[in-house]
């Protein structure tokens, strides 16, 4: 019986025959965590009174990047010195957000990747068994370099058709997700593929991937092809590939047929990311701000998209329009060509890379009865800073569009 | 380890409850202080919750309870406020397994019925909740073995001090 990509990864790590249901303990081969989480996983780690870290080690500083109190400022210090120390890598703020940066410089198809971040399933993009775990369970793997794991039953998600002008990977997640639901597939992973899979860039598929968790699932996968070769050579990592697919016989619990060519833009409604509904439904509520940026619509593809629309428009005098850029390579690559110019006069604040104000810690905090419109992957209550707020959620081109109305605005208007 | 039978009194939330009600982002900095952290457990879904919760109270909820975010910092401040178990409809995947890491215990049962106030009794061995104010029970399924053997440690930090390692490992 053939396998799933999940299921692949594991019986090639394990090196044995797997099935969907068992628990089985894995070897990891990259993990992460933040100054929101390191912490109590250094502290963990500490009390498992193990010397070495027994596998590759990242702290990333994008949180809270640069820190805004003097309590952060003091948990990334000791995560500094605990890695100076044991040989972790630090990531310091202004380099970018974990998967953003995992997903270019550390992941590769065929890994386990496990992150105290929820949103570690981003690196499933390139074809790695990635997925968000809490600080103890890393601190568990930093110790041990294994974690346990259920090994998931697969929802292939099929997506077929062709990807209307102005509606992107955003939108097909968060149609998907209102579909199945915030916990549709728990406990499950989500394999994309099919023909708009196969065409879109690695950047779509971490949007894709990116969003797994919000439907509750362990983790979301891409197969490993020509596309993530392509990537990784472009990252100065061509060694790094390793081609990576499901078998043709492999047993998935369900198969979930899309059709691009159907779909509208989408945009999630407050408080949940399953409330969401097509453009038409939305058009024309008023937005006091518009953030695009985070580890879902942070990249260049994205900034480009919204640079599209906003080159010669100025942002709606009743509006704030926020850009933060995913990493510093992407803010570099979108200074060269122009982007962060176009922001600027149209605008725009540009914030340091890193995760801006999608968590609330700092930067954006929304007044009281105030609505964002943001390219983030999540619009809890009180998400960004403030649980009096609300957040809506939709792709950067319904974004850009948005902040150049003040209100909710179809992005197809922007066409030609 | 923790007696089998747990006696308290029900606090009631509804589907949904993300980690951002537990422990919301603007606290981020209080991450270093729990005790701190825990005077605003679940605030943005009750706030009676985060000033009146006495130890040994019960969370009860509904559908996909703490959704979201991976932080750690979600059980840890519920157990921090005294609160030993959460029983709800379904759970959120980390939630569950950091829980389970912790040591609250986390319990998969219908909870349609149940109201603030109530008093229960959650027999863990038996797999049976009762409502003592409305008369009536409910049964769960028993959690994975990993995860009991885990919790009947007290965690996962003392289960890997205890065995060496996680205890089912065959690999070499
Ligand atoms: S950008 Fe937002 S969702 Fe992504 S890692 Fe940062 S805080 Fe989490």
């Amino acid at each position: 019986m053939g396998y799933t990509l999940a299921e692949k990864i594991i019986a090639q790590r394990i090196g044995r025959e797997v099935e969907a249901g068992e628990f089985i303990v894995a070897p990891v081969d990259v993990l992460l965590a933040h100054e929101g989480t390191g912490p109590l996983a250094v502290e963990q780690f500490e009390g498992l009174g193990r010397e070495r870290l027994a596998v590759t080690t990242l702290f990333f500083f994008d949180h809270a990047a640069p820190s805004p109190r003097r309590e952060l400022s003091n948990v990334q210090k000791r995560l500094r010195t605990f890695a100076v120390e044991k040989g972790a890598n630090v990531s310091e703020a202004g380099s970018g957000i974990c998967h953003q940066i995992v997903t270019e410089q550390w992941a590769k198809p065929g890994q386990i990747v496990i992150g105290a971040d929820s949103h570690t399933c981003t690196a499933g993009a390139l074809g790695a068994f990635a997925t968000g775990m809490g600080s103890t369970d890393v601190a568990a793997a930093m110790a041990l370099g294994k974690t346990w794991l259920r090994i998931p039953q697969t929802l292939r998600i099929e997506i077929g058709g062709e990807l209307p002008p102005m509606v992107a990977a955003k939108d097909v997640i968060l149609h998907l997700i209102g579909f199945l639901g915030a916990d549709g597939a728990t406990y499950k992973a989500l394999e994309f593929g099919g023909p708009v899979v196969e065409n879109m860039s690695v950047e779509e598929r971490m949007t894709l991937c990116n969003m797994a968790v919000e439907a509750g699932a362990k983790e979301g996968l891409c197969a490993a092809d020509e596309v993530t070769h392509r990537f990784l050579e472009d990252q100065g990592r061509e060694e790094d590939y390793v081609p990576l697919s499901p078998d043709p016989d492999a047993v998935y619990e369900r198969v979930i047929e899309l059709d691009a060519s159907q779909l509208s833009p989408q945009v999630a409604t407050p408080h949940f990311v399953d409330n969401a509904r097509p453009i038409e439904e939305v058009e024309g509520m008023s937005i006091d701000q518009v953030f695009i940026g985070t580890c879902t619509n942070g990249r260049l593809s994205d900034l480009r998209v919204a640079a599209g629309i906003l080159k010669g428009r100025k942002v709606h005098p009743h509006l704030r329009l926020l850009v933060g850029p995913a990493s510093r390579k992407t803010y570099l690559a979108a200074l060269r060509e122009g982007l962060i110019e176009t922001f600027v006069e149209a605008g725009a604040i540009i914030l340091p890379p890193g995760c801006g104000a999608c968590v609330g810690v700092h930067q954006g905090v929304l007044a009281d009865g105030e609505r964002c419109l943001s390219t983030q992957n999540r619009n809890f209550q009180g998400r960004m800073g403030n649980p009096r707020g609300e957040i809506l959620l939709s792709s950067p081109a319904t974004a850009a569009a948005t902040a150049v109305r003040g209100q909710i605005t179809d992005p197809r208007e922007f066409i030609g | 380890m923790m007696e089998s039978v747990l006696h308290g009194k029900v606090w009631r939330f509804g589907d949904g409850i993300s980690t951002d009600h537990i422990t919301p982002g603007r606290y981020y900095h209080l991450r270093g202080d729990l005790k701190a952290l825990a005077e605003h457990a679940l605030e943005d879904a009750d706030s009676d919750f985060a000033q009146k919760a006495q130890p040994g109270d019960i969370v009860v909820a509904g559908k996909n309870f703490g959704q979201g975010s991976s932080r750690e910092h979600a059980p840890l401040v519920l157990k921090e406020r005294g609160i030993r178990v959460v029983l709800a409809q379904s759970f959120a995947r980390i939630f569950f397994r950091n829980a389970v890491n912790v040591g609250l215990v986390p319990i998969i049962c219908d909870t349609g019925g149940f109201e603030t106030g109530d008093e229960i009794e959650v027999d863990l061995e038996r797999g049976r909740v009762r409502n003592l104010t409305g008369g009536f029970e409910r049964f769960f399924t028993p959690l994975p073995p990993i995860m009991q053997a885990i919790l009947a440690d007290g965690g996962l930090v003392p289960h890997i001090l205890k065995r060496g390692g996680f205890q089912w490992d065959s690999t070499p």
